[in-house]
C-alpha cells in the first residue's frame, strides 16, 4: 500500500509542477464539462486559454486585467506566508480608489502634474488605513482577521456607493451616481496608442521583482519565511507575532490600495458605484496558484486574466455561459491544494505489516 | 497521455474552425451589453425580448450575440470593445454605467454604431435610448389608490437616480388623482437585483400596514412575497403573472423590440443616425401587461388612463406639481420639460420621507 | 404591538437559513475544522434543492436534495483538508469559488422557474391564540426543524458520548489518537454535518423565502453565519440569539427606513456588518474566555503519526 511520508523539505520539482498538473488536470475537466455542455472542447478550450495570447489587443487585455491581480495577489501571498489571513483585500481597493480619487475628484480641473504621484500615494494609504483595522483589532482585541478584513469589503462598497451618489457626485451628470471624469494629468499615460495598456500596468509587472528581492535579500523576507513555515520556531526566535500581523497587513492593504487607485485613474477615469469586478478576492486564488512566491504570483495572475478574458470570448463566439469562469477558478484550485501535498509529502510503497521508518 | 494529444488535435481544429470562419460571414452581426443575466425576468430579460425579436424578424440578414453579467468598471469598455473587434456593426450597451466605457470603445471604432441605453452622452457613433416608464408607475398609482384599503402602498427602490425617484414621484402623482390620503413608503435597498433583500424589504413594508406592494428592482421576489401574504403588487420589466396569479395587478413590461428591430433595420439600410430617443407608450415602447386581479371598473380606469396618456391627451406630471418644501414647481395647466423630468431629484409634495442625498 | 409581531416573525425568517449553516459551521469548528466553504454550499444547496423541487415538484425532495448535495460539497472539501492535508482556509475560499461558479452553471435552466412554495403552518386553535398564536405556531415548519436541530446539536456536544469525543477531537487531537479515537473519521463527520446544514440553509432561501433561484442569491449569509459562530464564542444556545440579531438588524434598517427616519440608507446597510466586527472585538477581547469555547486545533491539520 501507499503511505504517505513527511519531506524534510519542500520539494522544489513538486512546487513548480503542481501549478502546471492543476491547469492540465483542469483543462481535461474543462473539456468533459464542455463536452457535457454540448460544445466541441477543443473549440471551447483553444478559446478559454489561447485566443486571449494570439493578438496584441488580447495580449494588452490581458496585462490590463492581470496588474490589479498581481500587486494584490503579491501582497496577500507575503501575509499568507506569514499565516495571516487578510481576506478583504477588495475593501482594501477600494479604500484605495477611494482615498486616492480624493484629489482628482476636488481638483477636477486640474492641470498640475503633481497630482497623479499625490493620488497614488494617497491610495496607498488609504488601502494601508483600511487595512490597520484589522492590524489593530487582531493585535489589540485578537479578533479575527478573516472576518474583520471580510466585513469591511461590504462597508468599503456601500462607502463607495454613499460617495459617488452623494457628496462626490457629477453636478452635471444628471443625478446620476458616478464622479466627475478625472483631469487628464490625473490619468496614468497609456503606453501604445489604442490599446488600454498603461502605465499602472508596467508598475503592476515590476511589483514581484521588488518583492522577490525583499523576500530573499532582506531580513523582513527571511522573517516572514520562518513565521510562515515554523511559527513556533519563529517565536522562540523572537520574531514579533504583532510587528509580523501589523506589516503584513499594511503591505498588502498598501498594495490592494495602490491597484484601486490606478485601476479608477486608468481604465475607469472616474469613481462610480462599482469599480472592481472582484480583484481582491480573485487574488487570493491568485496568490495560491502562484504557490505565495513572486514569481509564482505574476505567472498566476497572468494565467488567471487569461481565462477571464478567455471566457468573454467563449460567450461572444461560443455561447458559453460566464459561470463556466468562476467554476474553473474553484477547480483549478482544488487539484493545486491536492497537489500541494506533494511538496511537502512523498508516497511510498511500503507492505503490508511493514512499518515506515 | 493518449488523451492530451487528442486534446491538442481538437483545439487545433478549433483553431481552424475559428480562423476560416466558421461562422456565416455575409451576415451583420449586433452585440449586446448586459448587465445581469437574460433569465432574471426583470431588465434583461427585457432587453434579451427585444434581441430575440430582431432574430424573429431579421433573422435572415442579422446574426445576435450578448455578454451577460458584464459588471460596470473596468470589464465593461473590454467586453464592448471585444464585440467591436469581432464584427458587430451595432452593439446596444443596456445599463447607465457603460456610458464612458461606450463612448471610449465608439471613439476607437468610429465605423461600428452604439447604442446606449438610459445614459445621456451621445456621439457621432453613440446613440441613447430610454423609455418613459413614469407613465406606467402613473396608471399603477391610479390603480393603487382605487383599490388599497389601508392606504398605505409600500415602494421598493434601488438607488435614488432621477429615474427611479420619476417614478416614485409618477406613482404618487397618479395614486393621489383619485385618493388623496395614500401614503406611499419608500425603501431603498441599494440593489437592483438581489432577490433576499427584496423580499425582505417587502416583508418590512407589509409588516408597516402597506397592502400593496411596487418596486423598482428587477426580481420576482417581491411579488411573491406579497403573494404568500395574500395582498396585491405590480410586476417589473416584464409580465410575471406566472410567478404570482393572483398578485399582480399589472405589470409594465420594458418593449425594447420595435426600437431594437427599427434600429438594426437603419444600419441595414445605412441610415443609421446619432439620436436620442425617450419614446413611451405612444411607441408601445411602454406597455401595461392585462389588468387581473382587480374589479372591472378599477381595470378600466387604469386602461382609460393610460389611453389618455398613449394618446398625448394627458401627461401624468401636470401642474400644479408641488415639491416637498411647498413650493410649486409646474405651474397649474402646465407639464414638465423633459429637461425637469431627466434630472429629477427630489420629491414631490405628498411623499413624507426625506429623499437620500 | 401589530407592527412588533409582524416584525418578530420576519425576523425568525431571516435568522432561519443563518441557524441552519451556523449550527453546521458550529460542529464542524468544534471537530477542529474550520470550514470557510458555507457561502459556496450554500449556494449549492439552494440551487440543488430548487432544481429537485422543479423535477419532483415535491418540497421535501428539495430540502433532501439541498442538504445532500451541500454534503457532497463538503466532502471535496473533506477529502482535501482531512486526507490530503491541505490548508483549510484556502481549500474553504476555493470551495466558495467554485459553488458560486456551478451553483450558477447548473442553476441558468432553472432562472425564472416557479415552484410551490413552503408555507407557514395553521394549528388550528394554537396558531389562532393572540400574540403567541403567530408569535409561537405560526411559522413554517422549517423554522422549527432549525431550532430542533440546533437544540439537538448542543445536546449531542454536550450530553453524549460521541459529543464530548467530538469535543476531545477539536481540542486535542493528539491525544484523542493517543486514547484510540479515530480523529479523521470524526472530523469528516462533522464537515459532513456541516455541508448538509449549509445546503439546507440555502434550499430554504431558494425554496422557502423567495421561492425562486438567482445567481448568487446567498449574497454573502455564509459569510455571516461564519461570524456568527464566533459571535456565539461556539456556544450552540447562542447560536438562535446571535441569528435573530443578525437577522434582526437587516429587518430592522429595513424598517427604520420605511419608517421614514432620516438615517442615509448606505449607511443603514453597513450596521449588520459593523455589529459583526464590534461583537467579535467584544468577546475576542478576552482570551481566557475564548480560550474557554474556542477549539484548541481549529484549522489545524493532522495527520497520525505511525
Amino acid at each position: 500500500m501507499l503511505v504517505l511520508e513527511a519531506r524534510a523539505t519542500q520539494s522544489a520539482t513538486a512546487a513548480w509542477l503542481s501549478p502546471l498538473l492543476a491547469m492540465v488536470l483542469t483543462a481535461l475537466t474543462g473539456a468533459v464539462i464542455f463536452l457535457a455542455m454540448g460544445k466541441t472542447p477543443g473549440i471551447a478550450l483553444y478559446i478559454y486559454f489561447v485566443e486571449p495570447l494570439t493578438s496584441w489587443s488580447g495580449l494588452s487585455e490581458v496585462a490590463v486585467k492581470a496588474g490589479p491581480l498581481i500587486l494584490i495577489g503579491i501582497g496577500l501571498s507575503l501575509g499568507f506566508r506569514a499565516g495571516v489571513w487578510n481576506i478583504g483585500a477588495e475593501g482594501q481597493f477600494i479604500a484605495g480608489a477611494l482615498l486616492g480619487s480624493a484629489p482628482a475628484v476636488y481638483f477636477y480641473d486640474s492641470v498640475n502634474p503633481l497630482i497623479l504621484p499625490a493620488m497614488l500615494a494617497m491610495g496607498v494609504l488609504g488601502g494601508m488605513g483600511w487595512a490597520a483595522i484589522p492590524a489593530f483589532l487582531k493585535t489589540r482585541f485578537n479578533a479575527n482577521e478573516i472576518l474583520v478584513s471580510l466585513m469591511l469589503v461590504y462597508v468599503a462598497e456601500l462607502l463607495l456607493v454613499h460617495l459617488v451618489q452623494g457628496p462626490w457626485r457629477n453636478p452635471q451628470g444628471w443625478g446620476f451616481p458616478g464622479t466627475r471624469m478625472f483631469p487628464d494629468v490625473a490619468l496614468l499615460p497609456m503606453l501604445f496608442p489604442g490599446y488600454r495598456v498603461h502605465l499602472g500596468t508596467l508598475i503592476a509587472m515590476a511589483v514581484p521583482l521588488l518583492a522577490w528581492f525583499v523576500l530573499t535579500k532582506s531580513r523582513f523576507g527571511f522573517q516572514v519565511q520562518v513565521f510562515g513555515s515554523a511559527p513556533l520556531a519563529a517565536r522562540h526566535a523572537g520574531i514579533n507575532n504583532h510587528r509580523m500581523v501589523w506589516t503584513t497587513l499594511l503591505i498588502s492593504g498598501g498594495l490592494a490600495g495602490l491597484a484601486g487607485v490606478m485601476e479608477a485613474a486608468s481604465t475607469i477615469g472616474q469613481l462610480m458605484p462599482k469599480i472592481s469586478p472582484g480583484y481582491g478576492f480573485t487574488a487570493i486564488i491568485v496568490a495560491f496558484l502562484g504557490r505565495l512566491h513572486p514569481v509564482g504570483v505574476a505567472l498566476a495572475g497572468t494565467a488567471i486574466a487569461v481565462t477571464y478574458i478567455g471566457g468573454e470570448g467563449a460567450q461572444i463566439s461560443a455561447g458559453l455561459p460566464k459561470a463556466v469562469t468562476g467554476l474553473f477558478q474553484g477547480i483549478i484550485l482544488f487539484y493545486l491544494l491536492a497537489f500541494d501535498l506533494l511538496t511537502r509529502y512523498r508516497l511510498v510503497r511500503i507492505r503490508r505489516g511493514e512499518r515506515a521508518a | 497521455m493518449k488523451n492530451i494529444i487528442k486534446l491538442t488535435a481538437l483545439a487545433l481544429a478549433g483553431a481552424l474552425a475559428l480562423t476560416t470562419g466558421a461562422v456565416s460571414a455575409d451576415k451583420t452581426k449586433v452585440g449586446f451589453i448586459y448587465i445581469g443575466p437574460p433569465g432574471d425576468h426583470g431588465w434583461t430579460y427585457a432587453h434579451d425580448q427585444g434581441r430575440l425579436a430582431i432574430e424573429k424578424e431579421l433573422g435572415d440578414h442579422v446574426q445576435t450575440t450578448f455578454v451577460e453579467n458584464v459588471p460596470e468598471g473596468p470589464d465593461a469598455e473590454r467586453a464592448i470593445a471585444k464585440l467591436a473587434e469581432t464584427g458587430h456593426e451595432l452593439i446596444f450597451t443596456t445599463s447607465f454605467g457603460y456610458m464612458e466605457p461606450t463612448l471610449k470603445v465608439a471613439k476607437r471604432f468610429p465605423n461600428v454604431k452604439f447604442e446606449h441605453a438610459t445614459g445621456y452622452k451621445r456621439a457621432d457613433n453613440v446613440s441613447t435610448y430610454v423609455a418613459r416608464f413614469y407613465e406606467g408607475r402613473y396608471v399603477q398609482g391610479v390603480i393603487a389608490g382605487k383599490i388599497s384599503k389601508s392606504n398605505v402602498i409600500g415602494y421598493i427602490a434601488s438607488f435614488p437616480i432621477p429615474e427611479v425617484v420619476r417614478g416614485i414621484n409618477a406613482f404618487l402623482l397618479g395614486a393621489h388623482s383619485v385618493n388623496p390620503d395614500i401614503k406611499v413608503k419608500v425603501v431603498w435597498v441599494y440593489t437592483w437585483f438581489d432577490p433576499p433583500k427584496e423580499a425582505d424589504a417587502a416583508k418590512v413594508l407589509m409588516d408597516q400596514g402597506a397592502d400593496i406592494i411596487t418596486q423598482h428592482t428587477d426580481s420576482t421576489a417581491a411579488l411573491q412575497a406579497a403573494a404568500e401574504r395574500g395582498i396585491y403588487a405590480f410586476g417589473q420589466a416584464s409580465d410575471m403573472i406566472h410567478f404570482a396569479e393572483k398578485t399582480q395587478l399589472t405589470s409594465i413590461i420594458d418593449n425594447w423590440g420595435p426600437y431594437y428591430v427599427a434600429r438594426t433595420k437603419a444600419v441595414l439600410d445605412g441610415t443609421w443616425a446619432s439620436t436620442d430617443t425617450w419614446d413611451g407608450m405612444d411607441k408601445g415602447m411602454v406597455v401595461m401587461a392585462p389588468y387581473t386581479n382587480m374589479p372591472a371598473d378599477v381595470a378600466a380606469l387604469a386602461a382609460k388612463t393610460a389611453e389618455s396618456i398613449r394618446s398625448g391627451a394627458f401627461h401624468p406630471f401636470t401642474g400644479p406639481i408641488h415639491n416637498q418644501a411647498g413650493e410649486q414647481v409646474v405651474a397649474a395647466g402646465a407639464v414638465a420639460d423633459d429637461g425637469m423630468l431627466a434630472g429629477m431629484s427630489f420629491y414631490v409634495q405628498g411623499i413624507d420621507d426625506k429623499l437620500p442625498q | 404591538m401589530e407592527l412588533l409581531i409582524a416584525s418578530i416573525m420576519t425576523m425568525m425568517t431571516a435568522a432561519t437559513p443563518l441557524v441552519f449553516a451556523a449550527t453546521g459551521e458550529l460542529v464542524s469548528e468544534k471537530s477542529g475544522v474550520l470550514n470557510l466553504g458555507v457561502e459556496g454550499m450554500m449556494l449549492i444547496g439552494a440551487v440543488f434543492g430548487f432544481a429537485a423541487v422543479t423535477l419532483t415538484g415535491t418540497p421535501l425532495a428539495g430540502l433532501l436534495v439541498g442538504s445532500l448535495s451541500g454534503l457532497l460539497a463538503a466532502l471535496i472539501f473533506a477529502v482535501l483538508t482531512l486526507t490530503l492535508l491541505s490548508n483549510q482556509v484556502a481549500t474553504g475560499l476555493a470551495l466558495t469559488i467554485f459553488g458560486t461558479g456551478l451553483s450558477a452553471l447548473v442553476g441558468l435552466d432553472y432562472v425564472g422557474e416557479t415552484i410551490v412554495q413552503i408555507r407557514a403552518v395553521h394549528l388550528p386553535v394554537l396558531s389562532d391564540l393572540p400574540i403567541v398564536g403567530r408569535l409561537l405556531f405560526g411559522h413554517d415548519p422549517l423554522v422549527y426543524l432549525a431550532i430542533v436541530i440546533l437544540g439537538l446539536s448542543g445536546w449531542f456536544l454536550k450530553h453524549t458520548r460521541w459529543g464530548m469525543i467530538l469535543r476531545a477531537v477539536g481540542d486535542s487531537d493528539g491525544s484523542a489518537h493517543a486514547i484510540g479515537y479515530p480523529v479523521i473519521a470524526i472530523r469528516y463527520a462533522a464537515v459532513a454535518f456541516g455541508g448538509a446544514m449549509a445546503g439546507l440553509g440555502g434550499a430554504y432561501l431558494s425554496l422557502v423565502y423567495t421561492p425562486l433561484w438567482a445567481e448568487n442569491m446567498t449574497a454573502g449569509r455564509g459569510w455571516i453565519a461564519l461570524a456568527l459562530v464566533v459571535f456565539a464564542s461556539w456556544r450552540p444556545s447562542r447560536v438562535l440569539l446571535g441569528a435573530i440579531l443578525f437577522g434582526g438588524i437587516t429587518i430592522l434598517q429595513l424598517n427604520a427606513q420605511a419608517a421614514g427616519f432620516g438615517i442615509p440608507g448606505a449607511f443603514m446597510s453597513m450596521l449588520p456588518y459593523i455589529a459583526t466586527i464590534v461583537v467579535l472585538v467584544l468577546i475576542s477581547r478576552d482570551p481566557i474566555r475564548i480560550r474557554l469555547n474556542a477549539p484548541a486545533c481549529l484549522g489545524r491539520p493532522f495527520r497520525a503519526e505511525r
